[in-house]
């Protein structure tokens, strides 16, 4: 056999996206380390220079820093554990047997094709709007105060959003896992007096780890740079109650002009996605093996 | 299932799905619902039935030229995942069937290149685009979804093309298939399917991508996500008109996603999932 000529024939074949995909990942990546180590601000060029870490320490006193660093970990945190735990109480009814259930599935997998812009500001005036949303209009009719959202609890609101977009996928994904489990090994359990809670806990539960897995690799990748939602809904605020790692960045960048402390933030953005996804990673290659 | 369920369990089986799953539609149904309102029944408070009015829409076209945006939308998310195919292919394809040692690890390298947050390299792409004329530009904007999405578009494709049984190809070959005839009439009917849903679940992200697509453009490039963001600073009320232009953005790709939710967890699992 060819194998010398197939070998090169493959790798002939994989250099476009291995290249493209190399170029796209180290030239702006270099761009942004070598701007974090810069003074630059393109609206005051007369200071601009070489300055080591200043930006890092600038980046790291700015008190808004700490926040953007929990709200980010809040927001990823929340929204998995509200995903994983209703995907999976909600694949589990869906799994019944039901009168409708191609209806049923389209319904509940129907947030997920909605783009952020869109399901933020359906959310923030539709929906939540302290005065002409749905919210409201249930806590008149109980004769209650309606909230104000986003002006008192506008990091509660943004999960609440994103939860609803992320729930559809872990609930599809995980009805999908469920029903590939073994209808007879679900009877020979209860056949031997398993109870609900032990046939979940040691059946179902152990045959959805590696969907389980899966679903929180993806949405961490997605939830770590949630901006659409908090651009059009809170615009980070009110002061930095609701600005994650990315949308602080994006502030510094294109609003302030701070292109050093922006590239700083971006760098501590990246290594924080990185520590993330060492862990994710790897689980999720454990799991592919099988 | 061999054991009989009592009707009894079904019914609230039933009852209690359904509720969750209108519950979850809920926002969607309620932004159709209102967007067929005028300005004024909008927010007299919680209403489910409209007057039937297409005001609303009429005026979206009107004021805001609904469809350049739309166009836009269309040609991006369809440019780049053509795009993105065309490069992908043939990297997922000798991935597939003639893996090595190393062919696991180039998959997850290109899987973590999905992780740099986009927001770190936000400026740098910005200059690059500024001064090489790109802003604004469908060009641009097209390889930029086209490079986003390709770690998924390679992983899909390779996860389909792995099912392909190497054999046939051999069985083909001894019946004395020439290379082409073997191209047209075994290879292609075996990976369209993979290829066409990987097309269709990549149009769907591409579509849906808020960032880039914001970031990148103004007015010449923009499609609907930056459409629907310019809706952000109201000016008066408006919740009909954002409502209409809310369904307009959606419909088409709610309704290709109806069609894909099957190969949508197989894709976006990476075929962990099935």
């Amino acid at each position: 056999m060819a194998t010398q000529q197939t070998r090169s024939l493959a790798r002939f074949m994989m250099a476009p996206s291995v290249i493209l995909l190399f170029v796209w990942m180290i030239v702006p990546l270099a761009f942004t380390i070598w701007f974090s180590l810069l003074q630059y601000n393109p609206l005051n060029p007369i200071r601009d220079g070489f300055v080591w870490f200043d930006n890092y320490k600038l980046f790291y006193s700015n008190p808004a820093f700490l926040y953007s660093i929990l709200n980010t970990l809040t927001i990823v945190v929340s929204v998995l554990v509200i995903t994983v735990v209703g995907g999976i109480l909600l694949a589990m009814l869906l799994d019944q047997p039901i009168w409708g259930q191609g209806v049923v599935r389209i319904l509940v997998i129907s947030p997920f094709f909605v783009m952020p812009p869109v399901a933020a500001l359906v959310w923030k005036n539709m929906i939540m709007h302290p005065q002409y949303g749905v919210f409201a209009d249930i806590a008149r009719f109980f004769g209650a105060q309606p909230i104000d959202w986003f002006g008192q609890h506008p990091l509660t609101a943004i999960i609440l959003i994103v939860a609803w977009q992320w729930l559809p996928f872990a609930t599809l994904i995980l009805l999908t896992s469920l029903q590939s489990l073994d209808g007879e090994q679900k009877e020979a359990a209860e056949m031997d007096g398993a109870g609900f809670l032990s046939r979940f806990w040691y059946l179902t539960l152990p045959h959805m780890s590696r969907a389980i897995t899966v679903v929180i690799l993806i949405q961490t990748i997605f939830l770590l740079s949630i901006y659409a939602e908090i651009l059009v809904t809170t615009n980070g605020g009110p002061g930095y109650a609701s600005t994650n790692l990315p949308f602080l960045v994006y502030q510094k960048a294109l609003l302030e002009f701070k292109i050093g402390q922006a590239s700083a933030g971006g760098v501590i953005a990246v290594i924080l996605a990185n520590i993330v996804a060492f862990f994710a990673m790897r689980a999720v290659g454990k799991n592919l093996d099988k | 299932m061999a054991r009989a369920v009592t009707t009894q369990h079904k019914t609230i089986a039933t009852a209690a799905a359904w509720i969750v799953a209108l519950l979850i539609f809920f926002p969607i149904l309620y932004t159709i619902i209102t967007s067929f309102k005028s300005e004024q029944e909008a927010i007299q408070g919680f209403n489910l039935i409209p007057s039937g009015t297409f005001e609303s829409y009429s005026e979206v076209q009107q004021q805001s030229g609904y469809f350049k945006f739309f166009f836009n939308s269309v040609l991006l998310s369809v440019g780049s995942t053509v795009l993105a195919l065309i490069v992908a292919i043939p990297a997922a394809w000798s991935m597939a069937f003639s893996p090595t040692k190393r062919t696991k690890d180039i998959l997850m390298w290109m899987l973590s290149t999905k992780m740099m947050p986009a927001v770190a390299v936000l400026f740098p792409i910005y200059l690059i685009f500024r001064d090489s004329g790109l802003l604004d530009s469908r060009i641009g904007l097209t390889v930029m979804l086209m490079l986003i999405n390709l770690p998924i578009v390679v992983w899909m494709l390779y996860t389909y093309f792995r099912e392909i049984p190497g054999e046939i190809l051999e069985a083909a070959r001894m019946d004395g298939a020439s290379l082409w005839n073997e191209i047209i009439y075994v290879l292609t009917p075996m990976a369209v399917p993979g290829i066409a849903s990987t097309m269709l679940l990549n149009i769907i992200l591409a579509w849906n991508e808020a960032f880039w697509t914001i970031r990148l453009t103004t007015t010449n490039a923009a499609p609907l996500t930056a459409f629907i963001s310019s809706f952000s600073s109201p000016q008066g009320l408006f919740w009909a008109k954002l409502s209409a232009a809310s369904t307009l953005a959606i419909a088409p790709i709610l309704i290709m996603g109806w069609f894909s939710q099957k190969q949508l967890v197989r894709g976006l699992t990476f075929g962990a999932v099935k």
